[in-house]
C-alpha cells in the first residue's frame, strides 16, 4: 500500500490471476464453467462491498439494495421497456448511482450499529417494494428474461449472452475491470484517504479532509460496482428475482469478504469461490446450506477475523494490496 | 360489521400484537441497553420458543392446559440456556465488539433457522390454547385467550419494571448499563451480569412466543417479523428505555393492526420501515429518548 | 499590524459548565503564544473551538480577516490552521511515511506526480528527524517519536497557524530540548499557539503568554510580566505544581 513498495509486483499478480481465469474458460468442464461465470459476477458484487467495508470500514447490512437495483434496472429495462442490452446496463448503473447517492446522504449521518441497521432497513424497503409492485416486477416469482432480450448488437458483431463462452468472457471482462479499478483506487490518493478514515476519522478530518464527502464518494463507487454486478447477473443468467433483494444477499457479500480477507483486492474472489464451492459440495450431502453459512460466519469472527488473504498478508506476503 | 366495531376489533388485535411485541422488544432493548450489542438472532430465539412450545405440548399430551403450562415454563428455560451458551462461547470470545457481535449473531440466526427446518420441518403447527372461552361483546365475540395474553404481558412488564427499579439485581443491571468500568471497579461481576442479561433477553422473547403460538402457529420462518418489529419498537422507544419500549410497542402494534385491516400489509410494512429508518437517521435517540450529549 | 487570529466573546458551555466563557483573544502573525492555566481552565476547549473540532455556544472567530466561526474543521485546516492532538492521535497501523503522506497530498492541489508527495514526506520526516523510520508502523514507534510524528503531520500541512496541545507531555528531558528547538524553527514561517504545562519550556519559547482560569483569560503578557504578575502567581504558579 505504501508508495515505497513496488507497484509492478501487484499489477503482475493481478494480471496473472486474470490470465488464469481466461485460460479456465477453455479448459473447464461445462458444469464448473457455468459455476465460475456466476462466481465471477458475485465476486464483483463482493469487490464493491469490500471497497466500503474493507477499506473505509463502513459495515453495511443493506448492500443487496444496490445489487437488486442493478438487477431490476437492467432486467425491467430489457423486459418491459425494450432497451438494448448496453443501454439497459447503463440504465442499471445510473439506478445504482442515484440510489447509492441518496442512501449515502442519509445513512452516513449515522455511524456504527445505527449505520448497519439503517442500511438494512433501506434494503428491506426495496425488497418490500419489489413484492408490492408485483405486476411490474413479477413479485415473488420474479421474471425470466428471454433469449432475444439478451443479445447484444454492436455494429455487425452479435454477442449472444446465453452462449456459455460469451457469458463467461463477459463476466470475466466485468470482473477484470472492477478488479483493476479497485487496485487503482486503493493505491490512489483517494484510497489513502479512505484507509485513513477507517483508521481514525477524526484525525483525518483534522488533516483537512472532508471525511463525509469522501465516505459518500466511496458509497457511490461501491453502489455502482454492486449495481454493475447485479445488472450483469440479470443479463447473463436471465433471471430477476426478489430473493436477490433480501437480507440474505446483504449478508452474503459480507461473508465472502470476511472469508477472503477484508481490505485485500483479491479477497472477495477467493472468499466467493471458496464459499460457493463449499456450499456446492456439501449440498450433495445435505440441504442445510444455511447451517454452513451460519457456522462459517461464527468461526470466521472467532478465529479468523482477517480472512484468508488477510492472514497471508499479515504472516508472509506483506506487499499484497 | 359497521366501521366502529370493525375498528374496535382492529384495535383489540393490535393490542394482542403489542403485548407480544412489548415483551420481545424488551428483551432486545435490555441486551442492547446493558451490553451495547445488537442481537440479530433475537427473532430466531423467539421462533425457537414457539417451536419448543409445540414440541413440549405435543410430547406431554393430555389436557391442553397442562401442555401449555409446561411449555410456558420449559421453553423459555431451554431458550435461555441456548442463549447463555451462545454468550459464553461466542459473544464473550469476541469481547462484545459491536460489529463482530452482529456478524456472529447473524451466523447464529442461520444456524437456529436451519436446525428448526431440519428437525421441525417447514409446516406451521398449532399449539392448543390452555382454555377456550369466548367473551361476547355487543357486536362480536372475542377470544378470552387473546385478552389473557394482554393481561399476562402487562403483568410481566410490571414485574420487569419492579425488578429493574426496586431490586438489587435491577440496580446491578442499571449500574452496568450506566458505566461498565465503574461497575467493575465497585465489584460488580460484569461478566456474569452480561451472561444473565443475554439469557434473560432471550427468555423474554421465548415467553412472548409461547403466548402467541396458540393463535398464530409455530413456523421456522416466524422469527423475521418479530425481529424487524422489535428493532422498530426499540428504535422508536429509545434504546434501553423500558417505558419507551412499552409505549412504542403499543403504538406500533395498534397501528399495525389498524393499518393492515385497511391497507395492504406489504405497503404498510414498507412505509413503516422507511419511517423508522428516517427516525434513526434524523433522531437517533428515538422519539421518546433523550439526546445523549 | 493586523492580528492573524482573533476571537470575540467566544463561549462554550457544557450544560451548566462554562468551559470557555466570553473570551476575547488576539494572536499576532509570527509570534509564539503559550496558553497556560490549571487543569480544567478551558485551554483545550478554547483551541478546539479555534480549530473547529467543537462548535461555540456564542461568539465569533476571525482568521486572517475573515469570519470562520461557522466553517467546518476541515476547511479551517485548508485555510492554514493545523492542530496536533493532546493525546497522540496518529494512524497506528499505517507506516510513518503514510501518516505524513496524508497531510502532504492534502497541500498538493495541482501536481499529480507521486514524486511530489514523496519529496514532501521526506522533507517533513527529515525536519523532525524520523526519516530513517519512515516505514515502521506508527504504532510501533517509541512514544517520543510518535509525538514527533504528530508534529511532522502538522508541519506537512504547511500551516500558517500551528496549534500544539501539550506537545512535551510524557517526553524525557533530552527530548524536550530537541523539541523546543524544533518549535522555534517552525515559528520562522508559522504562528504557533502552544498549550503547555512545563513552565521552563513556556518561559523559554513564548513571545507572549495567555493565562486561562475557569474559562476566562486571567492575564496576558510577556513571560517576564506574567512571572511578575501577583494574580497569576496566586492562581496558578504558586498553586502547587503540575
Amino acid at each position: 500500500m505504501t508508495e515505497g513498495s513496488s507497484p509492478a509486483r501487484a499489477y503482475v499478480l493481478h494480471l496473472a490471476v486474470i490470465a488464469i481465469l481466461v485460460v479456465l474458460n477453455f479448459i473447464l468442464p461445462a458444469y464448473h464453467h457455468g459455476l465460475l461465470a456466476r462466481i465471477l459476477v458475485l465476486a464483483t458484487f463482493a469487490m464493491g462491498y469490500n471497497l466500503l467495508f474493507g477499506y473505509v470500514g463502513l459495515l453495511s447490512l443493506g448492500h443487496a439494495i444496490f445489487f437488486a437495483a442493478g438487477l431490476y434496472g437492467a432486467g425491467l429495462g430489457v423486459h418491459h421497456f425494450e432497451l438494448s442490452v448496453p443501454v439497459a446496463f447503463m440504465a442499471a448503473l445510473a439506478c445504482g448511482a442515484v440510489l447509492s447517492l441518496v442512501i449515502g446522504l442519509l445513512a452516513l449521518r449515522t455511524s456504527g450499529v445505527a449505520f448497519m441497521i439503517v442500511t438494512m432497513m433501506f434494503a428491506q424497503v426495496l425488497a418490500l417494494a419489489i413484492l408490492y409492485f408485483a405486476p411490474l416486477t413479477g413479485g415473488d416469482q420474479g421474471l425470466v428474461l428471454q433469449q432475444q432480450e439478451r443479445v447484444v448488437h454492436l455494429g455487425d458483431t452479435v454477442l449472444d449472452l446465453t452462449n456459455p463462452m460469451t457469458r463467461y468472457m463477459v463476466a470475466l471482462a466485468l470482473f477484470s475491470i472492477v478488479l483493476l479499478l479497485t487496485l487503482g483506487v486503493v493505491r490512489s490518493r483517494f484510497g489513502r484517504v479512505l484507509i485513513a478514515i477507517r483508521e481514525n476519522e477524526e484525525r483525518t478530518r483534522m488533516l483537512g479532509y472532508d471525511t463525509f464527502a469522501n465516505k459518500l464518494a466511496a458509497v457511490v463507487v461501491s453502489g455502482v460496482i454492486c449495481a454493475a454486478a447485479g445488472s450483469a447477473y440479470a443479463l447473463l443468467f436471465g433471471y430477476v428475482g426478489a430473493n436477490f433483494a433480501s437480507v440474505q444477499y446483504s449478508i452474503l457479500p459480507l461473508l465472502w469478504v470476511l472469508l477472503g480477507g477484508a481490505a485485500t483486492t483479491l479477497g472477495p474472489l477467493i472468499g466467493t469461490l471458496f464459499m460457493y464451492y463449499v456450499v456446492d459440495i456439501t449440498s450433495g450431502y445435505t440441504s442445510a446450506y444455511l447451517l454452513i453459512v451460519g457456522i462459517a460466519l461464527i468461526l470466521l469472527v472467532l478465529f479468523f477475523p482477517k480472512g484468508i488473504l488477510g492472514t497471508i498478508r499479515q504472516r508472509w506476503v506483506r506487499w499484497l494490496p | 360489521m359497521a366501521f366502529g366495531p370493525h375498528l374496535l376489533l382492529a384495535v383489540l388485535e393490535g393490542l394482542v400484537t403489542s403485548a407480544v411485541l412489548a415483551l420481545t422488544a424488551l428483551g432486545l432493548s435490555l441486551v442492547f441497553g446493558v451490553m451495547r450489542v445488537v442481537n440479530v438472532a433475537h427473532g430466531e430465539l423467539f421462533m425457537l420458543g414457539a417451536v419448543l412450545a409445540w414440541a413440549i405440548a405435543t410430547s406431554i399430551g393430555g389436557s391442553p392446559a397442562v401442555g401449555f403450562m409446561a411449555a410456558l415454563v420449559l421453553a423459555p428455560l431451554i431458550v435461555g440456556a441456548v442463549a447463555l451458551a451462545a454468550e459464553r462461547l461466542v459473544l464473550r470470545k469476541v469481547n462484545y465488539d459491536p460489529e463482530a457481535t452482529i456478524v456472529a449473531t447473524i451466523g447464529l440466526l442461520y444456524i437456529i433457522q436451519q436446525l428448526a427446518l431440519t428437525f421441525y420441518g417447514a409446516d406451521a403447527r398449532p399449539v392448543p390454547p390452555p382454555f377456550n372461552m369466548r367473551i361476547s361483546l355487543p357486536w362480536f365475540g372475542y377470544s378470552g385467550y387473546k385478552l389473557s395474553i394482554i393481561a399476562a404481558s402487562a403483568l410481566l412488564l410490571v414485574v420487569s419494571w419492579l425488578v429493574m427499579t426496586k431490586t438489587k439485581a435491577g440496580l446491578i443491571m442499571r449500574a452496568t448499563q450506566y458505566d461498565r468500568e465503574t461497575a467493575q471497579a465497585f465489584g460488580i461481576p460484569v461478566d456474569r451480569v452480561y451472561a444473565g442479561v443475554f439469557a434473560l433477553g432471550a427468555m423474554l422473547a421465548a415467553i412472548a412466543a409461547v403466548l402467541i403460538v396458540p393463535i398464530s402457529q409455530a413456523h421456522y420462518l416466524m422469527g423475521q417479523d418479530p425481529l424487524l418489529l422489535s428493532f422498530i419498537v426499540v428504535i422508536i422507544g429509545g434504546l434501553g428505555s423500558l417505558r419507551g419500549t412499552v409505549v412504542a410497542a403499543v403504538l406500533i402494534g395498534v397501528s399495525d393492526g389498524v393499518i393492515s385491516m385497511f391497507f395492504s400489509p406489504t405497503l404498510a410494512k414498507m412505509i413503516a420501515t422507511l419511517l423508522v429508518a428516517m427516525v434513526l437517521v434524523f433522531r437517533p435517540q428515538g422519539l421518546f429518548g433523550r439526546a445523549v450529549r | 499590524m493586523m492580528p492573524l487570529m482573533t476571537t470575540k466573546g467566544l463561549s462554550r458551555h457544557f450544560g451548566g459548565l462554562r468551559a470557555v466563557d466570553d473570551v476575547d483573544f488576539a494572536l499576532m502573525p509570527g509570534e509564539i503564544r503559550a496558553v497556560i492555566g490549571p487543569n480544567g481552565a478551558g485551554k483545550t476547549t478554547f483551541v478546539s473551538l479555534v480549530c473547529g473540532r467543537i462548535e461555540p455556544t456564542a461568539g465569533m472567530i476571525v482568521f486572517d480577516g475573515s469570519d470562520i466561526t461557522n466553517l467546518p474543521a476541515h476547511k479551517r485546516v485548508r485555510l492554514g490552521i493545523a492542530y496536533t492532538f493532546q493525546i497522540t492521535s496518529i494512524f497506528a497501523n499505517l507506516s510513518a511515511y503514510e501518516n505524513v503522506a496524508l497531510p502532504v497530498q492534502r497541500t498538493l492541489t495541482d501536481g499529480r506526480s507521486k514524486g511530489q508527495v514523496h519529496a514532501g514526506v521526506t522533507e517533513a520526516l527529515e525536519r523532525v528527524g524520523l526519516a530513517n523510520r519512515a516505514h515502521i508502523p506508527a504504532g510501533q514507534l517509541a512514544y517520543g517519536h510518535q509525538r514527533l510524528l504528530e508534529v511532522a503531520m502538522g508541519l506537512a500541512l504547511k500551516p500558517r497557524l500551528l496549534v500544539l496541545d501539550e506537545p512535551t507531555q510524557g517526553l524525557a528531558d533530552s527530548e524536550i530540548e530537541n523539541f523546543t528547538g524544533l518549535v522555534r524553527e517552525i515559528a520562522r514561517d508559522a504562528t504557533v499557539l502552544i498549550i503547555e504545562h512545563n513552565m521552563p519550556v513556556v518561559m523559554e519559547l513564548a513571545d507572549r503568554i495567555t493565562v486561562f482560569e475557569a474559562g476566562r483569560i486571567l492575564a496576558e503578557g510577556t513571560p517576564e510580566a506574567i512571572r511578575a504578575n501577583a494574580t497569576v502567581q496566586r492562581a496558578y504558579l504558586g498553586g502547587g505544581d503540575d
